[in-house]
């Protein structure tokens, strides 16, 4: 009966991966109701791969490189720019075993969507990383500078392209914030949308749109071998060995950092919400968060309790005025 | 050569025992992801990347290769046997392989998609080895415009596949139409056909629309006639995976075809390797259609295997290319390989081959290592997996239910998804009731939302200007061969319809 042993075989086979695939799923959607020091779930509102699955996973490294937390998991729950994984994070009132990466995106897609979750149904708990959206142009553009770029954008808003990342991204939003500061109607703005920077690259290199805003990281190469030309960076100081002005230090007050952060569920205790901040305080300083920052290119923006507060509610201000006047 | 000195040197510092396991490991895992439907390598690399972290650089990447091939050596088999493929990058290979297998040449089949897998990876990864550079420049040519102009170039070259009849694949093409609507539309953020459902503002994953339409249609149907005919279910088994002489003389061209569709299309961020594997199909179908091949169609030709399994597979691999040399993520799979090489603090990108060149170069031959592998295991694989046969049919089709299920499941742990896949499976059911093809509905599913999107970017940036879709030698030429082809097909269309009248009215005087 060779036939029925091999039968047996592939049936085996296919319960092992069955069963395994169980587990692993199994694995990345449970969470108990022990300590957040035992068992800690960051979810991540991304697909694996994407931008806060990467800030997730780099800050599990750094949990378990000092052992703050025993058990640390990553769940992917993606869509909507984060919105979706809101929606459900705010339904588990009283996790405290629960962290969810959130940051300027999600208020971006909140005001989008005029989502009913918002980031006020959640506990704020820190804002660890940032980094920066810079404008940039082909290398082959006559545009040489900022104020080339400016002076050819005020005589025809709409002929002047602009590539960048989804609606309500950094990318987008910066868009309509410098367009404010220089006096022109953001809603007259050209702004092309890709799913994501590097779609928006190929725009950009093709030489289809004129310009093209996205973070910096993902273009800082392209700049480097000078397919790409940078006129200038959002952020409120030049970064370090980064050779591109501020859009500050050439006259237009646009600042605006692509955070990233922590939030926990609502419901939770104030004690338990003091535990989330001591477990980020603590990774924060590990060396491993430190090395993730280099390699990220992040910048430490770390800030917690009502400065952290504060900084949200800027920040949704701030958000809703700029899609309001782009008109959507 | 200064490459191939390179790349020896990358062979040197991959060839270890130890990494030898790494790239088994990886290469059955990634076969396994591959087969399981719904589930994809992307998936595999994920889970995979944390357990990495502990391992060097050289063992990690030649583990993410067997994974990265894996993937698209397992996804095709589970589509031939069970007609039930396992991403939508396997379902063009289906169709023939599945009619294959039902005539008993399963074993067959599956050896000619691994070789066909096998050759178009080689020959891509063999590409990327030596152009890389001159691979980015080809990237950069497309812009909104060019993409436009691919996407209706690729429909209406597939369109062979729709014309058994017209109506019914308009009906087809209509349903996938409207599956690719529903979601948030990109350029304007406006909310189409979502219910008001925010779970559905990415629109419906490919990949549940795959699982349901052929994997689940597919059960319901057989569940609807198990009593009815079960004669007509049952698959022979038999059969050796050795290709005779004679099937290798067919195949052959059939794998450089399949190669040569593929290789451009990894590098441009076109709907991955979906568009290619059904150009190949298509014009195989073609060119069997010229040859009087009755096996098309019929019995299943080894052709229609070979070729969309070859352009797959070379996707892939100049899919790699473009993520390396230009930091491009063309694919989920390249997107999540990225964050893993940024582990490694390799940056893809133009920088890369000066920065961390022997890194590159040791990922390069781990490329290579893994497409043997891989094509070693799954030879002896296609006995076994065509064993897999014997399984009563009940519980062979419970099974690929609840694989279905958690595969879906596992994208995003949505519940929502699952009811999709649900009323997916049953249009797929009715479909197949009806005997509507399916095909149409997956060519819609991925080309209309690209020739949407790329026509309004590229009206937006013109600012309405309709001669810029014409306004470079990319276009042009694409719209010159349509044109041309168009032409030739008609002609043909009229030669063949005056043939069949001459024979008819022949016929008639003869009787």
């Amino acid at each position: 009966m060779v036939d029925k042993r091999i039968m047996g075989k592939v049936v085996y086979g296919v319960a092992v991966v069955a069963i395994a695939g169980l587990a692993f799923t199994n694995a990345a959607a449970s969470g108990g109701e022990s300590s957040a020091r035992n068992k800690l779930v960051l979810m991540a509102p991304a697909a694996p791969g994407g931008g806060w699955d990467g800030f997730a996973r780099e800050a599990q490294q750094a949990m378990k490189s000092i052992g703050t937390v025993n058990n640390i998991q990553v769940t992917n729950i993606p869509g909507a720019g984060g919105t979706i994984g809101l929606s459900q994070f705010v339904q588990m009132t009283g996790r405290h075993d629960m962290m969810m990466v959130t940051g300027g995106v999600m208020i971006g897609a909140v005001e989008l969507a005029n989502s009913d979750t918002t980031l006020d149904d959640v506990e704020l708990v820190a804002r660890l990383a940032d980094d920066y959206a810079a404008l940039v142009v082909p290398a082959k553009s006559d545009i040489q500078d900022l104020d080339d770029f400016i002076e050819v954008w005020r005589e025809d808003p709409g002929g002047t392209s602009i590539a960048g990342g989804s609606l309500g991204s950094i990318d987008h939003l910066l868009t309509g914030y410098v367009a404010q500061k220089v006096g022109i109607d953001p809603a007259d703005t050209n702004y092309i949308a890709y799913s994501g920077g590097g779609e928006a690259l190929t725009s950009m290199l093709s030489g289809t749109t004129v310009g093209g805003i996205s973070g910096y990281n993902e273009v800082a190469d392209q700049v480097e071998v000078g397919t790409l030309r940078a006129l200038a960076i959002s952020s409120e100081e030049r970064l370090p060995g980064v050779d591109v002005p501020t859009f500050k230090e050439l006259g237009v007050d646009a600042v605006m950092a692509n955070w990233r952060g922590f939030v926990g569920a609502p419901g939770i205790t104030e004690e338990q919400k003091q535990e989330f901040v001591e477990i980020v305080t603590e990774f924060r300083d590990s060396q491993q968060w430190r090395d993730a920052l280099e390699r990220n290119n992040w910048t430490d923006s770390f800030m917690v309790g009502d400065q952290f507060a504060d900084f949200v509610d800027n920040e949704i201000t701030v958000t809703a005025q700029i899609i309001e006047g782009l008109g959507l | 050569m200064e490459q191939i000195m390179l790349l020896m040197e990358g062979f040197s510092q991959a060839l270890t025992p130890m990494n030898l396991l790494w790239v088994l490991i990886g290469a059955l895992l990634g076969t396994a992801v591959g087969v399981l439907p719904g589930l994809g390598s992307a998936m595999a690399v994920a889970l995979l990347l944390p357990i990495t972290f502990s391992l060097d650089p050289t063992a990690a990447f030649i583990m993410f290769a067997g994974v990265y091939y894996g993937g698209l050596f397992g996804d095709s088999t589970s589509g031939i046997l069970l007609n039930t493929p396992g991403n939508s990058s396997a379902i063009a290979s289906t169709f023939e392989g599945h009619r294959m297998a039902r005539n008993g040449l399963a074993a067959k089949a599956l050896a000619t998609a691994a070789m066909g897998a096998f050759i178009g990876g080689l020959l891509a990864t063999t590409v990327v080895v030596f152009f890389a550079p001159t691979l980015v420049k080809l990237a950069t040519a497309f812009g909104p415009a060019e993409y436009f102009a691919l996407a209706v170039f690729a429909f209406l070259a597939i369109s062979s596949v729709v014309s058994d009849s017209i109506v019914k694949g308009l009906i087809s093409l209509g349903i996938g139409l409207v599956l690719a609507l529903v979601g948030v539309d990109g350029p304007s953020g406006t909310v189409r056909y979502t219910l008001g459902l925010p779970q559905l503002f990415d629109g419906i994953s490919i990949v549940v629309i795959t699982v349901g339409l052929l994997a689940l249609g597919e059960v319901l149907h057989i569940a609807a006639r198990i009593h009815r005919d079960p004669e007509a279910l049952r698959i022979k088994p038999s059969g050796r995976p050795r290709l005779s002489r004679h099937d290798l003389r067919k195949a052959m061209p059939a794998w450089l075809r399949g190669t040569a569709f593929g290789l451009p299309f990894g590098i441009i961020p076109a709907g991955g390797s979906e568009v290619p594997t059904f150009l190949a199909y298509g014009t195989e179908k073609k060119l069997a259609k010229r040859r009087g091949d009755i096996e098309f169609g019929q019995i299943g030709s080894i052709r229609g295997v070979a070729a969309p399994e070859a352009a797959g597979n070379a996707t892939a691999g100049t899919a790699m290319g473009a993520l390396l040399a230009l930091g491009l993520p063309t694919s989920a799979t390249a997107a999540i390989m990225i964050a893993a090489f940024q582990q490694y603090g390799m940056q893809p990108g133009p920088l890369l081959f000066e920065r961390s060149g022997d890194m590159v170069w040791t990922l390069l031959a781990s490329l290579f290592i893994g497409l043997v592998i891989l094509l070693i295991m799954n030879m002896q694989f296609a006995v076994l997996w065509a064993k897999l046969l014997l399984v009563p049919r009940h519980y062979l089709y419970a099974g690929i239910t609840v694989l279905s299920v958690l595969g879906v499941y596992a994208i995003s742990a949505s519940t929502l998804d699952l009811w999709v896949l649900l009323g997916v499976g049953l249009v797929g059911f009715m479909m197949r009731r009806y005997q509507l093809p399916l095909a149409p509905v997956l060519i819609a599913v991925i080309l209309g939302p690209l020739a949407e999107t790329e026509l309004r970017r590229a009206l937006t940036v013109s600012e309405g200007d309709l001669s810029t879709l014409v306004s470079s030698p990319v276009t042009i030429t694409l719209y010159i061969i349509l044109a041309i082809t168009l032409v030739v097909s008609g002609m043909q269309h009229m030669r063949h319809r005056r043939k069949e009248r001459e024979g008819q009215a022949s016929e008639l005087t003869s009787v």
